[in-house]
């Protein structure tokens, strides 16, 4: 299914034959985790993998937790409580859940910015690019829903603010609002369907990411130089790439191992510390909390709903901040057509990698003025931060393509590793660190050999 | 050579053009019916979202204000929804009333939104207009009347948006006095 040149599975028994023949599914899965994958990738290529194994555990630890929750304004909040206290190890799957949807976002903050340094939403991968903006759009929905299902006050408020911002649609805007809701205010009915989406969307993602991952892996990885690999021939893309099993297997692992201790580390000392206190008390329609605040992933996004307090021509500033909201990631998705430099990564790019850093810093500046109550400064930082975001997007990328001087860059990924590691084999891998059915090709550019590797014959 | 085998079958085929209208007719037609039955199949799945007729059951409630002391406010829950019912002081009054209408975001006289022609009542939801969430009230916010601490936004005496994101005053439920005491919302 891949356009690049690799080793294929080939069945040793007259068994595997025999499955192969009516079943492909061992070679699916070979061709899969032997996919050719640039020797240059750095720590930054990790994130793809955390954010499968966090899917993997929010799917499975919310399957459990819907086996004790109540959807029902009555018994939600009560039933939560009931998982903390009487589950046997309610609260230890509980806070798992809980955290492993901050750590989902921590990685996909990492992932989003990877692709923007490194230019892997550039050509050829603005569909993969696009289906990951999507991706992270059904992850909003779906960690917002979810955070409505304890019915605490933050619940209730969070998603009267949240639905409300429809109605800021002109014409279809309150009908919109009560048809999502179920009703005048946020009540059972929403409570209900909240907790059907939260159960559905996890599984769209699911399917998304297949095609995600099916989608770069017809065009390749991008990696650090943002060079192309070639793909003449099996042996020419075999001197820029290395199988992703075992090479990427066990870096991923161990990146994996670092991330989760990290993780469980706030599981078990500190899983509060992302919530809010507020939560812990019950919903109340009668009663907002004196400061309502999104979890901090929707912060940044929230500080520029709040920014725009001001009406623009005839555009209102409810329906100003919500177009500045949804508009942030909306010209995300168009950053492959709006970026107008023929050089893919920020590496060899001195004037991007200056406004690159600036937008990372500016994410964080408008997470936390998204984090303050809205007054004195505050709403004239998350302006300034929200119209910096826009026009990173919207002028300097398109301008910097025209007026930066790109450095001199490596022709081809073996170069740039080359130049990387200058004591490294030449050849980037030997016929024996292979696994399956290499047949300990020789290659002949090769001089440098791996010690220990013999190619297997 | 193909190329003109396939020349000829097309003008084999050219004397039936009579089948090829009828297939095309039911091409059309069978597309057609398909759209409609997805969209009679879709519409009850989307509509099933809309309020439930309990919901809408709850569309009006009966409420004594007599007990409204002057200076204070009481909140009661209409449609899920909060309802501010103020027994405003004379000073409140008049500062609601000394506002030109051209100062204002959604101008509105004092006059139309108060229960009463003196303005002693007034009666408005507790919800702001920007997102939802229910303000302070009691002389809170920059115009003494309230303030909605989600995102700043500040209304008057008269539950008018002065400043801050929301775009306008806070809603008037529709109302009816049912005697000197008692009014009915909705």
């Amino acid at each position: 299914m891949s356009g690049i040149p690799q080793d294929h599975y080939e069945p040793g028994t007259k068994v595997e034959k025999w499955v192969d023949d009516r079943l492909p599914i061992v070679r699916m899965a070979f061709d899969f985790i032997a996919f050719p994958t640039p020797k240059n990738l750095n720590w930054m290529w990790i994130w793809g993998v955390m954010l499968t194994v966090f899917l993997v555990i929010q799917i499975v630890t919310g399957i459990v937790l819907v086996m004790h929750y109540v959807p029902h304004v009555d018994h939600a909040f009560g039933s939560v409580e009931h998982i903390m206290r009487d589950v046997n190890g309610g609260w230890l799957i509980r806070y798992i859940h809980m955290n492993g949807a901050s750590f989902f976002f921590i990685a996909v903050y990492a992932h989003i910015f990877r692709s923007l340094y490194y230019g892997s939403y550039k050509a050829p991968r603005e569909i993969t690019w696009i289906i990951g903006i999507l991706i992270y759009l059904l992850m909003m929905g779906t960690a917002f829903m979810g955070y409505v299902l304890p019915w605490g006050q933050m619940s209730f408020w969070g998603a009267t603010v949240i639905t409300g911002l429809f109605s800021a649609l002109p014409i279809i805007g309150e009908p919109l609002q009560t048809w999502l809701v179920g009703g005048p205010a946020i009540d059972q009915a929403t409570l209900n369907r909240f907790f059907s989406l939260h159960y559905l969307m996890p599984f769209m993602i699911l399917g998304l990411t297949v095609v995600h991952i099916w989608a770069f892996h017809t065009t390749g990885n991008n990696n650090p130089d943002g060079v192309t690999i070639r793909k003449d021939d099996v042996d020419t893309t075999k001197r820029d790439t290395v199988p992703f099993h075992p090479f990427y297997t066990i870096k991923d692992l161990y990146a994996l191992t670092l991330f989760l201790l990290f993780f469980v580390a706030i599981v078990f000392f500190m899983p509060n510390y992302l919530g809010h206190p507020d939560n812990y008390v019950e919903a109340n329609p009668l009663v907002t909390p004196s400061h309502i605040v999104p979890e901090w992933y929707f912060l940044p996004f929230y500080a520029m709903l709040r920014a725009i307090d001001f009406d623009i021509l005839f555009i209102d500033s409810k329906l100003g901040g919500v177009i500045a909201m949804f508009g942030s990631i909306v010209i995300m998705a168009l950053a492959p057509w709006t970026d107008t430099s023929r050089v893919r990564s920020g590496k060899y790019r001195p004037m991007l990698r200056v406004a690159f850093w600036i937008l990372v810093a500016d994410f964080f500046l408008l997470m936390w003025a998204g984090a303050m109550p809205a007054e004195g400064l505050i709403p004239t930082i998350s302006l300034i931060g929200t119209i910096y975001w826009f026009a990173y997007f919207l002028v300097i990328l398109p301008v910097l393509g025209i007026l930066e001087v790109p450095e001199q860059m490596p022709a081809t990924v073996e170069a740039a590793f080359q130049a990387e590691h200058p004591k490294a084999p030449a050849v980037g891998h030997s016929g024996g660190w292979i696994v399956g059915t290499n047949s300990g090709r020789t290659d002949a550019v090769g001089t440098g050999s791996v010690p220990g590797a013999t190619p297997a014959e | 050579m193909l190329a003109s085998e396939k020349e000829d079958n097309v003008s084999d085929t050219e004397p039936q053009v009579e089948d090829v209208d009828r297939r095309d007719f039911l091409y059309v037609a069978t597309g057609a019916a398909g759209a409609v039955v997805a969209g009679a199949t879709i519409w009850p799945l989307v509509d099933q979202m809309n309020p439930s007729a309990d919901v809408l059951a709850l569309a009006s409630i009966r409420l004594d204000i007599s007990g409204v002391a002057e200076g204070t406010q009481i909140r009661e829950l209409w449609q899920g929804k909060p309802v501010f019912i103020r027994h405003r002081t004379a000073d409140e009054i008049e500062q609601a009333r000394a506002v030109s209408l051209g100062d204002l975001k959604d101008p509105q006289s004092d006059e139309e939104r108060s229960l009463d022609e003196a303005g002693k009542y007034l009666v408005m939801l507790g919800v702001c207009t920007h997102l939802g969430c229910v303000p302070l009230g009691d002389g809170a916010g920059d115009y003494n009347g309230w303030f909605c601490p989600c995102h700043g936004s500040h209304y008057d005496t008269s539950g008018r948006i002065r400043k801050g994101p929301a775009p306008y005053n806070l809603e008037i439920p529709p109302l009816q006095m049912v005697d000197d005491a008692t009014i009915q919302i909705g």
